[in-house]
């Protein structure tokens, strides 16, 4: 069990070559303003480039944003290199325009939380307290 | 009364040429029952101030657009921006548009496109083909425009950061289909500012970016004179969250940067200002958009005037095209966003717009299906043909709240570049993020009032309804990627390579020298040089840009 740090800490993340960061930049202002520490890594980042973010600036979860279709390939891939890095225990939740049938799939993958446009900011605040919240206390995923 | 002597010689030497040129669609316009729709509505006496503030359609600032008869004369160009997968089915896509009434084409390239990746590239992982059309090389333009007469159809093509190249593609199609590049016709955006401050699709910094510009204003002036070569646009920064006067704001220093980069090339403004036009956004705030338009005109047509001593009228008209807000569309409830997408367009139009994007009613869940694609056509010709609106110009013109609304943007937007001005620049306003952080406060103080219920969204946070049944949404087939990557791998298989290596270093020693480099990238192309690895030499004479996430 690890314990990082008494306040909430997160990376929003934009993976790919999407540049629309308008809601991924407003969920990180409602974080902030809501007690998170939270980092946003800018657009274009590869999924390496946000895994290693995230390990280096010892975040609890991952907030990861696709407007451009290709969440299917980018949002495991950020998974992936989180456990290849050995930082698996780090949570994944992921927005954006995505197709009611890709959720599943992405849940397989491992990304515990998938936010499809209107939902209202309460609930992703919720989501992510509760992430943190199984993050500190070590439960599996 | 009698006549003002400017109105008399407005009529004379503006109206009465223009309809010489041009003749309107109808001999009369008139309502059901036959009174006469006037082609203009004036005071009913025109003033110093009517003259400076407004004047007549066609006359300096442009107040009233920037055409004598605007749509009496000819309607708006109605574009449809798309593009997705292969350039076989895109071109099956334009083919079907063009034979449903659409009298422009508007090309979406897919992200790696974009960004001048091939499609083969590592940092193309997923992305091939999605939100536009995937072009590797001369080969995938040449399927794009088949069967598609390129003298006859005007193109816009949505390219910023290697906008030099797919120019250089469509100049080598219209080669090949026998049209000359003077006879082409279209607009590249080309607006690499706005990249760095909402859209992302920059590649290099903005320097070296800049002088891309100014290399394809200068080219294209002698080379494709009826080609628009850049759009500056204020669609993206609103989408990312601006208010309407930023958008003027940003967009307007954006296109003072452009012009100043031109003229410090050596250029002639009086020249090149007239291939300058704009893109705006048309949010559902029916009242506010349409002074915004009205404002845009008549801000630019000062700047153009005071500050770059710009002297033909062609210089000074702000022409633009509009697309419906994409960010305003509803996931919930989608058909909604038809009627969503009717308020935009009717402000667009009472605005003065010189083309215009219907979106479809289903883009809040994905790219559009083919009937709603038709739908959003459908309501610009039902807002043509049917509203009455298209019959009279400027009809808003000298309502107490338009006229004041304009005003204060027109002071808003005009005080927010006098900021940028005394900064720096845009350039320098961008490095520092303050034009990021000003879009993203907007977009913040927005969406806080939506949470709050200040502001209502039907559908969203009020007046829900439990979802029906999902509506049917366009899918990729997932296999597209592959079938790219193998075409660019058989392009680059059977092209002479020795003539590829020949026009890179070629482009190499020039990027690092001052030469144009427009011929050169012509040269690379015809030579079934591909995207990337034209993007790739640039990449490595002018390094890259990396956003640093301003928040």
């Amino acid at each position: 069990m690890t314990y990082t740090t008494q306040k909430n800490r997160v990376l929003i993340g934009k993976a790919g070559l999407d540049g629309h960061d308008r809601g991924a930049k407003v969920i990180a202002r409602a974080l902030r303003d809501h007690g998170f520490e939270v980092i946003y890594t800018g657009i274009r980042r590869t999924p390496e480039e946000i895994a290693a973010a995230a390990i280096q600036e010892d975040v609890a979860a991952i907030g990861l944003s696709s407007l451009s279709g290709a969440h299917l390939r980018l949002f495991p891939a950020v998974v992936e290199a989180l456990r290849r890095a050995g930082a698996g225990d780090i949570r994944v939740l992921g927005g954006g325009v995505i197709p009611a049938e890709d959720i599943p799939l992405l849940q397989e993958a491992g990304i515990i939380e998938i936010f499809t446009p209107g939902t209202p900011l309460e609930r992703i605040i919720a989501a992510f307290t509760e992430a943190c919240a199984s993050h500190r206390s070590g439960r599996s995923l | 009364m009698s006549k003002h002597p400017r109105q008399s010689d407005w009529e004379e030497n503006t109206l009465n040429k223009s309809l010489a040129r041009c003749p309107e669609r109808q001999p009369q316009f008139s309502h059901h029952g036959g009174s006469e729709t006037p082609r203009l509505a004036l005071p009913a006496e025109i003033d110093d101030h009517y003259l400076d503030t407004l004047n007549f359609p066609g006359s300096y600032p442009y107040t009233r657009g920037v055409q004598p008869t605007m749509y009496r004369g000819r309607l708006w160009t109605m574009r449809q921006y798309a593009g997705f997968s292969t350039a076989a089915e895109s071109n099956r896509r334009y083919c079907y548009l063009l034979q449903q009434g659409t009298t422009g084409l508007s090309v979406a390239f897919d992200l790696p496109t974009q960004i001048g990746y091939d499609s083969d590239d590592p940092m193309a992982m997923g992305e091939v083909g999605k939100v536009g059309v995937a072009i590797d090389s001369l080969a995938d333009m040449e399927i794009l425009f088949d069967q598609i007469p390129l003298n006859k159809v005007s193109t816009s093509m949505t390219i910023n950061a290697p906008a030099a190249v797919l120019l250089a593609m469509y100049v080598a199609v219209a080669e090949k289909q026998g049209v000359p590049a003077a006879k082409i016709q279209g607009t590249i955006q080309n607006d690499i500012l706005k990249e760095y401050v909402a859209r992302g699709t920059y590649i290099f910094p903005p320097r070296p970016s800049l002088r891309l510009i100014t290399d394809i204003f200068q080219w294209c002036t002698a080379q494709t004179p009826n080609f628009n070569t850049i759009s500056i646009s204020g669609y993206h920064i609103r989408e990312a969250g601006a208010t309407a006067a930023q958008e003027i704001a940003f967009t307007l220093a954006n296109g003072c940067a452009y012009v100043q980069a031109a003229i410090d090339a050596g250029l002639d403004v009086d020249v090149f200002a007239r291939r300058l036009s704009f893109f705006f956004n048309a949010s559902s705030d029916l009242l506010e958009e349409v002074a915004k338009f009205r404002a845009a005109r008549r801000l630019w047509a000062k700047i153009m005037k005071e500050r770059f001593a710009a002297k033909h009228p062609a210089s000074l008209m702000l022409r633009f095209h509009t697309q419906t807000a994409g960010s305003s569309l509803t996931a919930q409830q989608i058909d909604n966003n038809i009627v969503r997408v009717t308020l935009q367009a009717l402000a667009a139009v009472l605005g003065g717009t010189q083309s215009l994007h219907t979106n479809s009613r289903d883009e809040a869940l994905g790219l559009p299906t083919e009937d709603s694609v038709r739908t959003a056509l459908r309501t610009q010709q039902i807002i043509a043909h049917e509203s009455g609106v298209a019959d009279t110009v400027d009809p808003l013109a000298g309502s107490y709240f338009i006229e004041a609304a304009t005003d204060r943007i027109e002071a808003e937007a005009g005080a927010l570049i006098g900021r940028i001005d005394q900064a720096g620049g845009v350039i320098a306003c961008i490095e520092d993020g303050f034009i990021q952080r000003q879009i993203e406060n907007s977009a913040y103080a927005f969406q806080c009032q939506v949470e709050s219920g200040e502001r209502i969204v039907v559908g969203v946070n009020r007046f829900q309804t439990d979802e029906e049944v999902g509506p049917p949404l366009l899918r990729l087939d997932p296999a597209v990627e592959e079938e790219q990557v193998t075409r660019l791998q058989a392009v680059r298989a059977t092209r002479d390579q020795a003539a590829v290596d020949a026009t890179l270093s070629q482009l190499r020693e020039a990027a690092g020298g001052s030469a144009n480099l427009m011929p050169l990238i012509l040269e690379a192309v015809k030579a079934y040089t591909t995207l990337g690895e034209i993007c790739r030499v640039l990449r490595d004479i002018f390094g890259e840009h990396r956003d640093k996430g301003y928040l």
